[in-house]
C-alpha cells in the first residue's frame, strides 16, 4: 500500500476534542478588596444587603416578605435538566469592591475594575468607549459605572444602576419593581427579590426614541458568590428602547449561582427591544464549574399596539433556565422571542418562552434555534396561551435544531392553550445535523472546514442574528464562532 | 496537469474503484462513460479529496504532485473543481455572500487581494447573464429551492468565479432540459482554453454533442474497459452498456 488518504480520525470525534479543549477567553480573575457579607441566607443578611445599600424601608420589607416566602417553595423539579441539589446556605449572596469615596466622575473609579473592564472588551471611560452604546457595568453585587448618563437625561432618559434608582426614583420603584414579576411567581424569582444586590434601570418618557443603546454587563468576579440583579425597563407611551446585555465569569471549579429578574413594561405603543448575549463561564470539559443561570424575564405589552422583542444568544453557563416572556395585554400588542442557544461539553439548556395573549388581535413570534455538540444538551420549552378575549390573536413558533455528533440532544417540548375559536397558531420544529455533504461541498469552494462549519451554523442562526442590533450582530456571530472553534478537525 | 495511477478507492468497506489509471493534458477534454453504480462519481469524489474515501492503493498527481493526503479545501485553493450531480441545501447562508467567500478564499491562497462587495457584484452579475441565470438567485440561500437545472447553472457560475484549471463536471447534464443543457455547454465551451483540463462524467453521450471530448473512456466495475476518441461515444450509443458487464 503506497498512500492511504490520510486524515485524522473521523470529523466528530476532531470535533468533539477540539471543542472541548477550547479555552474560555473571559475566564481571568481580578484582584480586588471586596467588602462580602457572611455565606449563608437569613434575614440578618437581608438587612446587612439594604443597610448597605441605604434603601428605604417599603423594599426592605419587601425582600422579608420575598424571603419568608420562598422559604415557603420548592426549587423546580420540571425542566430536563440534571442538577446536583443546592445548597443555598453555602453561597455569598452580597460582594461589592470596597469603595473609598463617592464618585464624581469615571475618572474615579478603581483601576483594576477600569482593566477588567477594558479585558472585556468594554472600555468605560470617555475617550476610549464605544460610540452609540451606552453601558451599566455591573461588578459581582454592584453596578460600578454607568457611562453616558448626562447625554441621556438631556432626552428625559432615566439610565441608571437599580441603587441609584431606588435612591433618585423611589416613586417609580415602588410602583413598578415586581409588577411584572412578583415575589410569589417562581423559586428564583422570590430568592433574588430577597436579596438582589443592583442591576439596572431604564425609563424612557413619553414620546421619546432612546437616542442610544442601552447595556449592561454583567460580570461575576468573587468565589462562591451569587449575582442577583435585577433590571427594569418603564417605555412610556410612544416611546422606544433598545437594550442589550452581557455577561461573563471566571473559570472555577465551582458552580456558581446567578439568579436575576428581568421586568419589561410598554404602554401604548411603546417599543421595547431586549437582547442578550450570555457567555457566563460554561465549566470545563468534564463538566465541572460553570454557571447556574436561573433567570426570570417577562415583560408586559400594557398599552394597545406595544410591542417587546426578545432576542437572546445564549452560549454560555452549565446550566441555563430561562423563560423571557410576554404578556400581551394592550390590543393589537406583539411578542418576540428569537432565541439561539448553544450546548457543548456537558452543559444542560432549557429555555424557550412563554407568550399570553390576553388582549384581542395580539401576535406573537417565536424562533428557537439549539445547538448542541458533544454531551450538551438542549431542551425548547415554550407556552402559547390565548385566553377567551383575545380574539383574532395569531401565533407562529418555530424551533429548529442542529446535532453535532452523536450524543447530544436536543427535545421540543411546546405547550399550547387557546380558549377561542378566532386565533390561529402555528408550530413548526426541525432537526438536523451539520451534514458532511454540505461540509465537503464548501470546502470543494476553497473553505476550510472550520470556516464551512461557521457557515452552515451561521446560515443556521441567521433569523435570530438579523434580529440583534448591528454592533451585535456581528459580536454573536464572532462568539459563536470562538465557541465552536476548531469544532472539526 | 493530472495523473492517476493504478487508483483503489474503498468506500464504507466496499472496493469501488480497482485500479484506475488516466492522465489528463493541459487543453484536453476527457469523457468519462459509464454504467449507474461502475464508480464514476466516486472517482469525482476522490480527486476532490472526499473524507472517507479511502485510497487503498495508488496515487493521484496534479501538476506534478500527489495530492491524496491534501486537504479538499487545498486542492480546491490550487484549481480542482467539482462541478456536483447533487449540489446541497444550505439553508440561510446567502448565495452571492458564499460565492464571495469562496472566490475570496481561492484569491487569498493565490496571493491576490480580497475582492470587495461591489466590485464582486459587477463581476457576478456578467457570469449570470452569459448562462442566462435568473438574478435572483443571488439572494436566495445557497441552492435552497433552486430547480434541478438552476441548481446545476449555480455550479456552473461557480466554475466561472472560481476559475479552476482542472474541471470535473459529474453529471452535469442529468435532469437538464435541452435548452438548459445548451447554455450549461456553451458555459464550458467558452471557458475551456490551453491551459485548462475538463473532465466529464457522464452516462449520456448526449452533453458530448455539445462540449467536444479529445478521449472517452468507458468505466465499468471500477475499471476502465476501453479509452478511445469520440467515435467510442457513438459505438456506445448504439451497443449500449450491456457488453461491459
Amino acid at each position: 500500500m503506497k498512500a492511504l488518504n490520510k486524515k485524522e480520525p473521523t470529523s466528530e470525534s476532531n470535533l468533539i476534542h477540539e471543542i472541548t479543549n477550547r479555552k474560555y477567553k473571559y475566564g481571568f480573575e481580578t484582584k480586588i478588596d471586596m467588602e462580602i457579607a457572611p455565606k449563608g441566607l437569613n434575614e440578618d443578611v437581608i438587612r446587612f444587603i439594604s443597610s448597605k445599600k441605604n434603601e428605604p424601608e417599603f423594599l426592605l420589607e419587601w425582600r422579608l416578605k420575598a424571603y419568608e416566602h420562598w422559604k415557603t417553595m420548592q426549587f423546580p423539579e420540571w425542566p430536563n435538566l440534571k442538577i446536583a441539589p443546592i445548597d443555598f446556605q453555602d453561597i455569598i449572596y452580597y460582594a461589592a469592591p470596597k469603595k473609598k469615596n463617592k464618585l464624581n466622575s469615571l475618572e474615579e473609579v478603581d483601576k483594576e475594575l477600569l482593566e477588567t473592564f477594558d479585558k472585556l472588551g468594554l472600555p468605560l471611560l470617555e475617550q476610549k468607549r464605544l460610540a452609540g452604546v451606552a453601558v451599566d457595568a455591573v461588578f459581582d453585587s454592584v453596578s460600578v459605572a454607568t457611562t453616558f448618563q448626562k447625554e441621556l437625561a438631556k432626552a428625559g432618559v432615566i439610565f441608571c444602576s437599580m441603587s441609584e434608582a431606588v435612591h433618585n426614583h423611589p416613586e417609580l420603584i415602588q410602583k413598578y419593581l415586581g409588577s411584572v414579576v412578583p415575589y410569589q411567581d417562581n423559586f428564583f424569582a422570590a430568592l433574588n427579590s430577597a436579596v438582589f444586590s443592583d442591576g439596572t434601570f431604564c425609563y424612557i418618557p413619553k414620546g421619546v426614541k432612546c437616542p442610544l443603546e442601552l447595556s449592561s454587563y454583567f460580570r461575576i468576579n468573587t468565589a462562591n458568590t451569587g449575582q442577583f440583579e435585577r433590571t427594569l425597563i418603564i417605555a412610556e407611551e410612544a416611546s422606544t428602547v433598545s437594550y442589550l446585555e452581557g455577561c461573563t465569569a471566571p473559570m472555577r471549579d465551582e458552580n456558581q449561582l446567578h439568579a436575576a429578574v428581568v421586568e419589561l413594561i410598554a404602554f401604548d405603543n411603546a417599543y421595547i427591544k431586549y437582547s442578550t448575549i450570555q457567555n457566563w463561564y460554561p465549566g470545563d470539559k468534564t463538566g465541572k464549574g460553570g454557571i447556574y443561570n436561573f433567570v426570570t424575564k417577562r415583560g408586559i405589552c400594557k398599552g394597545n399596539n406595544s410591542h417587546i422583542s426578545w432576542t437572546q444568544v445564549e452560549t454560555g453557563s452549565a446550566i441555563t433556565w430561562k423563560y423571557p416572556s410576554c404578556i400581551l395585554k394592550g390590543d393589537n400588542s406583539v411578542g418576540e422571542f428569537y432565541s439561539v442557544a448553544v450546548t457543548h461539553n456537558f452543559q444542560q439548556a432549557d429555555t424557550g418562552t412563554k407568550m399570553i395573549h390576553v388582549g384581542k388581535n395580539t401576535r406573537s413570534t417565536i424562533i428557537s434555534k439549539g445547538i448542541s455538540t458533544d454531551h450538551g444538551n438542549n431542551s425548547y420549552r415554550g407556552l402559547v396561551k390565548i385566553l377567551k378575549k383575545a380574539e383574532n390573536s395569531r401565533n407562529f413558533s418555530q424551533c429548529d435544531s442542529l446535532l453535532i455528533g452523536n450524543q447530544c440532544g436536543a427535545h421540543t417540548f411546546p405547550y399550547i392553550e387557546v380558549a377561542n375559536n378566532s386565533s390561529t397558531i402555528e408550530h413548526e420544529a426541525t432537526t438536523s445535523k451539520v451534514g458532511e455533504d454540505q461540509l465537503f461541498y464548501l470546502q470543494q469552494r476553497g473553505l476550510s472546514r472550520e470556516d464551512a462549519v461557521n457557515m452552515i451554523i451561521n446560515g443556521f442562526c441567521k433569523e435570530v442574528f438579523k434580529e440583534l442590533p448591528m454592533e451585535f450582530s456581528v459580536e454573536a456571530q464572532r462568539l459563536l464562532a470562538i465557541q465552536l472553534e476548531g469544532s472539526v478537525g | 496537469m493530472l495523473v492517476i495511477e493504478n487508483l483503489h478507492t474503498r468506500v464504507e468497506g466496499k472496493d469501488i474503484l480497482k485500479g484506475i489509471t488516466l492522465s489528463i493534458k493541459p487543453g484536453e477534454v476527457h469523457a468519462i462513460m459509464g454504467p449507474n453504480g461502475s464508480g464514476k462519481s466516486t472517482l469525482a469524489q476522490v480527486i476532490a479529496g472526499r473524507e472517507h474515501y479511502e485510497i487503498t492503493q495508488g496515487d493521484i498527481t496534479y501538476k506534478g504532485k500527489s495530492i491524496i493526503n491534501d486537504k479538499p479545501e487545498m486542492r480546491a485553493r490550487n484549481g480542482i473543481f467539482v462541478a456536483f450531480q447533487y449540489p446541497v441545501e444550505i439553508p440561510g447562508v446567502n448565495n452571492a455572500a458564499f460565492l464571495r467567500t469562496a472566490v475570496n478564499a481561492i484569491r487569498k491562497h493565490q496571493g491576490k487581494e480580497e475582492i470587495d462587495a461591489f466590485d464582486f457584484s459587477e463581476t457576478l452579475k456578467t457570469h449570470m447573464k452569459k448562462i442566462k441565470m435568473n438574478p435572483e438567485m443571488t439572494s436566495r440561500s445557497v441552492n435552497e429551492g433552486f430547480s434541478g437545472g438552476e441548481k446545476k447553472r449555480n455550479e456552473i457560475l461557480q466554475m466561472m468565479l472560481l476559475d479552476p484549471t482542472l474541471v470535473i463536471l459529474d453529471e452535469t447534464d442529468s435532469g437538464l432540459d435541452i435548452d438548459a443543457l445548451r447554455i450549461i455547454a456553451e458555459g464550458v465551451n467558452s471557458f475551456k482554453n490551453s491551459q485548462k483540463a475538463i473532465l466529464i462524467i457522464t452516462h449520456y453521450q448526449r452533453l458530448l454533442d455539445y462540449i467536444q471530448p479529445d478521449f472517452i473512456h468507458v468505466l465499468a466495475g471500477g475499471k476502465i474497459l476501453k479509452s478511445g476518441g469520440k467515435e467510442l461515444a457513438f459505438e456506445l450509443e448504439e451497443k449500449g452498456y450491456d457488453w461491459t458487464t
